[in-house]
């Protein structure tokens, strides 16, 4: 019974106490609760906008979308550069399981040489991680096909389609033009440079040479973007957002497509250049330089087999003869010299002198000789044009001096940049003292004074150049810079180029132009002119002159024999030339290396391309 | 008075050992439960299904043990204990290894996890093995007690699941501390097991577990590795707001950011996809079935029911703290999931027939009364 009371009190005291305790359980139960919700208020609530920008950041990426680039077109509207669609595999490696055995199952499938796959692994080294290197580019029907009934088993590879340049004038045009080709880490450097980066995020090729390269900003269109929502292995799971790319400005170039191929069909297999300009505007209308390449090679990666080739070639086809080529300019800058020597008065248009057929310094054993062996008798300035007598202009040339004849030629835009709008151009060389005090350490001699008369010595133009200074010449003083842009056309806008000219040539006389012009007709026009054969019965009028220029160093008593001369030393020939008289439209300038007379071989060059831009030939074959 | 009051109020639940308001909530939970799944396993039908089956099959459980009167419970608490017991000695010698971990016991048709056992078996040992003698025990039975429960707790933490050996180590601790232990006692146990920590920390704890509290004492140290999925869950509470991104809008769990979403994480999925709001909802029903389980507690008439009935309550609150501790990142990674929430069959059935208990105990207080 006592037992049992106690009992009965200890279960009244051990309620109360156990009521007691899960009292302070509950308590702190709630509490712990409270610290919880707090906790996630301060998650939620306060820290919110932070896990907000971090889920988005985890969840959404930017994907950058290249904008197409402009097309490019001659003064007719001819395609000269368009985009064509392309697919290509890619792949991430990251995203690859096993990637030597995707390689391996993927050149079984394709049907892939080895070199494509060592071409993968160097370009995958260049890469950034995470981004996509291309395997193989151009896939054919074929393998597109094969591709996409397999592509499931392949995580990570993916075929993509997207634009790739494409010139389909192949070679004709190339030095001009120019190409685009994969952005390599020079560019990069530079875009970042220019802060242009991010406009270039998903473009993968950029202009590398000619008007492509010049006029990158205005072909190139502004990146665009889409926001996609990805998963957590970076696998895109909807779009969100796009902001288009801008596409670029279309141009149409000055160029005359077919003007050009006919230009490039008349050096044949010849090395040299033709430029046409258009005298009134600074278009140029062609601007050849052979030997050639397909620009096409560059655009989806040039082998390096091939690229090699290309360097080592000594015909050197990477060089744009018309902007870069630096040839004596020989007798095509006669009338310049001429119109120095009446400019300064120590000709007129009456002064003879007596050619025997060499020329000698007064003092200097040594005989600087006329091309005409026999010389050409009495010549005036005007038949010493229309003859090229070479006597006449050692004797001029040795009066006025290198110092006059250099200052005189600069501003005839020789020894520097025309301005035309492509970036591979040389200034040559046009001599004077100080530069040769500064590249050989020598005084100038009067021996080279006499050479720089006939256009020969140390000086050199390039074709390009020489059409500006013939230019300047038919415009009577009038400084055009060339250029290879017509209009660039923006949203179906129109904008024109502008015409650019420099500081004109001012003469004392204005007559001393006409005394030149009429002399260079004479050229054409006279039977004892130079061009005369080859222009006879031409239906247009033109004037010019021609250039014979040597290009090794004949002795004293030796002939110039052309067969008996290895070709690499045979005469470059020359020849400049404007069309119609009365009122110019162009300047042909024909710069043919090792190829003979500029009489012979490139007035008739020459012609042909006058004949061509006057629509002769079509004439003649309509009369047929 | 108070209980015929609630007596007539549901004579049919009654009836049934089934205690009504524990019931509802229950089934509320067990509603967001499926809803929270469905999201988070990227609304997979054939998922829901299984997980729909499990807690039918959990409820039918708990129906099952309310029927059984506590004073039967009390009877099978040292059986079921030594039984425990035994079967975790077994897979520590010739158990299932999985992951890491050697946990699971095959026993032909399928593989049973002992410790699940224990999660209930511990509560009522402790509770039968205190409640003998009366309340307030002897410091040799709190003695005597303590070693009872280390041997289980040991024995799980040797497999290693630190989560389970955590809520059945603290099941235990709550019986001994709601039977009245000294309060100078219990905070000298504190400071003791403050003592033993590094002890724990250099002899006791497998190199990951060390691990992931280093992690979680600072996670953003190695944001692509260990820290990745503390910092993910919180992204994703955090993301959430106040109003939450909306069912099934959750980016991070829908985008697969968040690891273990319907399991472990799935309060993550839960926060981002509801916000605070939905969060302070579902702590309201935690906090409710809490209450309930306390009142039964308070409501029981011997010292046995009481302390078990406690117990059970608080080992539910520890496996809700634990849980929403360690996806929020106020503790450490372990793997206990949210209870009643997370996807699950094993946790959800040893859960529910704990609730069960709690009913049987809240149903079967005439008969007890009778028998007295």
């Amino acid at each position: 019974m006592l037992k049992k009371r106690a009992t009965i009190r200890d279960h009244n005291a051990e309620a109360s106490l156990f009521s007691r305790r899960v009292a302070v359980a509950l308590v702190l139960v709630y509490s712990t609760f409270g610290l919880l919700l707090y906790n996630m208020y301060q998650l939620q609530v306060v820290q919110h906008q932070g896990f907000q920008t971090r889920s988005n950041d985890n969840r959404i990426k930017i994907v950058p979308l290249a904008p197409n680039r402009g097309l490019i077109y001659d003064r007719n509207g001819i395609l000269l550069a368009e985009n064509r669609p392309v697919f290509s595999i890619e792949i991430t490696p990251e995203e690859v399981r096993n990637l030597d055995t995707t390689l391996a199952e993927l050149s079984q499938l394709l049907d892939l040489e080895a070199t494509v796959i060592s071409e993968f692994h160097q370009q995958r080294a260049r890469e950034r991680r995470f981004s996509q290197v291309t395997l193989l580019d151009n896939l054919n029907e074929k393998q597109l096909s094969k591709f996409a009934v397999h592509q499931h088993k392949f995580p990570g590879v993916s075929i993509e389609a997207r634009l790739i340049r494409y010139y389909p004038h192949d070679e004709i045009l190339t030095h001009a033009l120019g190409y685009v080709a994969k952005i390599n880490r020079n560019d990069v450097k530079k875009l970042e440079e220019s802060g242009q980066q991010a406009n270039y995020a998903a473009t993968r090729t950029i202009g590398k040479l000619g008007v492509e390269r010049f006029y990158e900003k205005v072909l190139h269109g502004t990146v665009g973007y889409q926001q996609i929502e990805v998963n957590n292995r970076g696998r895109k799971v909807r779009a969100l957002e796009v902001e288009p790319p801008v596409p670029g400005s279309d141009i149409y170039l000055e160029l005359d497509i077919n003007l050009q191929r006919k230009a490039v069909e008349i050096l044949g297999e010849k090395r040299g250049s033709i430029v046409v300009m258009d005298t009134r505007t600074g278009g140029v209308l062609a601007m050849a330089s052979t030997p050639s390449y397909d620009p096409n090679w560059f655009v989806n990666g040039i082998s390096f087999a091939r690229y090699q080739s290309l360097l080592a070639s000594t015909e050197s086809p990477l060089l744009n003869r018309a902007t870069q080529g630096g040839y004596p300019p020989a007798s095509t800058i006669k009338p310049q010299i001429a119109l120095l020597g009446l400019n300064e008065e120590l000709i007129t248009s009456k002064t003879r002198i007596w050619d025997p057929g060499w020329f000698e310094i007064r003092g200097v054993d040594h005989r600087y000789r006329d091309w005409l062996e026999w010389g050409h008798g009495w010549v005036n300035v005007s038949t010493a044009i229309t003859e090229s007598c070479d006597t006449f202009y050692y004797d001029l040339a040795l009066k006025l001096g290198i110092d006059k004849m250099s200052e005189f030629m600069f501003q005839f835009g020789f020894g520097e940049y025309t301005g035309i709008d492509i970036a591979e151009e040389s200034a040559a060389l046009m001599p004077t003292r100080g530069w040769k005090r500064s590249r050989f350490n020598l005084p100038w001699y009067a021996g080279e004074t006499v050479s720089v008369g006939i256009g020969q010595s140390y000086w050199t133009a390039t074709p390009l150049q020489l059409a500006a200074g013939t230019a300047i010449v038919v415009n009577r003083g009038t400084h055009l810079v060339p250029r290879l842009l017509k209009e660039t056309v923006t949203d179906q806008v129109s904008t024109p180029a502008l015409i650019e000219e420099k500081p004109p040539v001012t003469l004392n006389n204005p007559e001393y132009w006409d005394i030149v012009l009429d002399a260079m007709e004479d050229v054409v026009s006279t039977v004892k002119g130079t061009a005369h054969t080859a222009f006879r019965n031409a239906p247009y009028t033109s004037g010019g002159k021609t250039g014979t220029a040597q290009v090794k160093s004949i002795g004293q008593d030796e002939k110039y024999v052309a067969e008996d001369i290895e070709e690499r030393y045979r005469d470059n020939a020359m020849y400049v030339g404007y069309a119609p008289v009365e009122e110019p439209e162009i300047v042909v300038v024909i710069a043919m290396e090792n190829a003979g007379g500029g009489g012979s071989v490139a007035a008739p060059a020459a012609r042909d391309l006058m004949d061509f831009y006057f629509g002769v030939a079509a004439k003649e074959e309509e009369e047929q | 008075m108070q209980t015929n009051a609630e007596r007539q109020r549901h004579p049919i639940l009654q009836k049934l050992h089934i205690d009504g308001p524990l019931l509802l909530v229950l089934l509320c939970l067990s509603v967001l439960s499926l809803i929270s799944v469905y999201s988070a396993a990227g609304q997979d039908l054939a998922l829901i299904q299984r997980q729909a089956i499990r807690i039918g099959f959990a409820f039918f459980v708990m129906f099952v043990v309310a029927q059984i009167p506590p004073p039967t419970l009390q009877r099978f608490a040292l059986p079921l204990f030594t039984f425990g017991v035994a079967l975790l000695l077994a897979v520590l010698l010739v158990g299932v290894s999985a992951k890491g971990a050697q946990r699971w016991l095959d026993i032909g048709v399928t593989n049973i996890q002992p410790s699940e056992i224990m999660k209930l078996a511990v509560p009522m040992m402790l509770a039968w093995f205190i409640s003998e003698h009366g309340l307030p025990p002897s410091l040799k039975r709190v003695f005597a007690a303590f070693l009872l429960l280390l041997v289980p707790t040991l024995m799980i933490a040797r497999q290693p699941d630190l989560g389970t050996s955590l809520l059945i180590g603290s099941a235990g601790l709550f019986v001994i501390f709601l039977a009245g232990i000294s309060w100078r006692l219990i905070f000298f146990c504190i400071g003791a097991a403050a003592a033993f920590a590094p002890v724990l920390w250099i002899f006791l704890m497998h190199d990951y577990q060390r691990q992931r509290v280093l992690t979680f004492l600072n996670p953003e140290s190695d944001p692509l590795g260990a820290g990745y999925h503390i910092i993910q869950s919180k992204i994703a509470i955090g993301s959430g707001g106040l109003e939450g991104k909306g069912w099934l809008q959750g980016t991070q769990s829908q985008l697969e950011f968040l690891p273990e979403r319907h399991t472990d994480f799935i309060f993550s999925v839960f926060s981002e996809e509801f916000g605070l709001i939905g969060v302070a909802g579902l702590l309201i029903l935690y906090g409710f079935v809490i209450l309930r389980g306390f009142t039964i507690a308070i409501r029981a008439q011997s010292a046995f029911e009481k302390l078990l009935a406690g117990s059970l309550t608080l080992t539910f609150f520890v496996y809700v703290l634990v849980n929403i501790g360690m996806v929020s990142g106020l503790l450490p990674v372990v793997g206990v999931p949210l209870p009643l929430i997370s996807y699950g069959g094993t946790s959800m059935v040893t859960l529910l027939a704990g609730f069960g208990m709690l009913m049987s105990i809240a149903t079967h207080r005439r008969l007890v009364m009778r028998g007295q």
